[in-house]
């Protein structure tokens, strides 16, 4: 190591060291999280779907960002480590982009997927005969499927 | 050959950054590609298949909002025993160390001692359906994180007794926290969205 960088090494360590904050912040972050999970636990008791969505899945992100500030000292942390991080997020973003169409969606313009739509449909006759309410988006696959499985494309390819 | 008088973990290179720590990023990046995309799968095929949320419905939240409490908590002693390694007192870190082990055996304790065997009892197995794997695909890799987490910590904590390898009580509580990002995750995905 030459002198310069171990100059600026040693800066850099005296700099992170600064960085000790009272016992009282980590407290206080930790108070923020746990009325933060409290909201996200009551949402889904008003029955709004988009509350649930909002408190349960917003918040989820707020926390995260949250621990990883305070709790993972990212917000003082060299700007590489964010940088790591933020790939492999990105390498999960490529991921869903890319695989998503072809599983949250059960048929295309040239394919159906005739396995899931069957288990969706199975599963529901079984689980329907317990009594228990199906939710809106159920009963209309339901219903689509009682009356032919949708419009099928011509020449539509079978996986 | 110079003799290295800090741990190797200590020193900074081009980065700036200690070694140990720019490490551990690294293999934290590499669990955020393992559970993002065994959390996308879920996403995806939960969306896929609206019949899961009936599935989903016989999740205990309670249990889930105990656990997520208990990770919190963990954090907190985690985070604080960092802050006693960057005073200088191993004791003190140790011992916080020790408390977030507790929390980690308690969400141990509260999963595979009343949690699956309930639902197992009820039928809910792995192969009951495509959620019931992907439930407990997820929640026991991630489990599985928290037993090496809480080993790890402990053997760290030894050293911390004696104020020995300080640095690594910083490096054991991030991964402690990435765990506790993990679950925060979890939770609403499998306890709260039914």
């Amino acid at each position: 190591m030459t002198e310069h960088a171990a100059t600026a090494a040693a800066h850099a360590e005296e700099h992170h060291e600064e960085h000790i904050h009272p016992a009282s912040y980590y407290v206080k972050t930790w108070a923020i999280l746990v009325v933060l999970l409290a909201i996200s636990f009551a949402g889904p008791f008003l029955g709004i779907k988009w509350v649930t969505l909002t408190t349960a899945f917003g918040i989820a992100i707020v926390k995260c960002f949250l621990v990883c500030a305070r709790f993972m000292h990212l917000n003082i942390e060299k700007r590489l480590a964010s940088m790591i991080v933020l790939i492999a997020v990105v390498l999960m973003g490529l991921f869903f982009s890319g695989v998503s169409p072809d599983i949250m969606k059960h048929e295309g313009d040239n394919w159906v997927n005739i396995a899931a739509n069957a288990e969706t449909v199975r599963r529901i006759e079984r689980e329907g005969a317990d009594g228990k309410k199906l939710d809106e988006e159920v009963e209309k696959r339901l219903e689509e499927h009682e009356h032919g499985g949708g419009a099928k494309p011509e020449g539509a390819k079978h996986e | 050959m110079t003799a290295f008088t800090k741990p190797l973990a200590t020193l900074r290179h081009a980065t700036g950054m200690p070694t140990g720590r720019l490490a551990l990023w690294w293999l934290l990046a590499s669990e955020i590609v393992i559970f993002g995309g065994l959390l996308m799968s879920y996403v995806m095929h939960r969306i896929g298949h609206p019949e899961w949320a009936n599935q989903a419905a016989h999740t205990n939240q309670y249990i889930g909002l105990t656990n997520t409490m208990v990770l919190l908590t963990s954090s907190l002693s985690a985070v604080i025993a960092h802050r006693h390694a960057q005073l200088g007192n191993g004791k003190r870190a140790a011992q916080f160390l020790w408390l977030t082990i507790l929390g980690g055996i308690m969400f141990a304790v509260i999963k595979f001692g009343f949690e699956w065997p309930h639902e197992i009892a009820e039928g809910f197995i792995p192969s009951a359906s495509g959620f019931w794997g992907f439930y407990y695909c997820a929640a026991g890799l991630h489990a599985a994180h928290v037993i090496a987490g809480a080993t790890v910590m402990f053997i760290v904590s030894l050293d911390a007794l004696k104020n020995k390898e300080l640095q690594r009580v910083e490096l054991v509580g991030i991964y402690w926290h990435f765990v506790d990002v993990v679950w925060i995750f979890l939770f609403p995905l499998l306890y709260i969205a039914k």
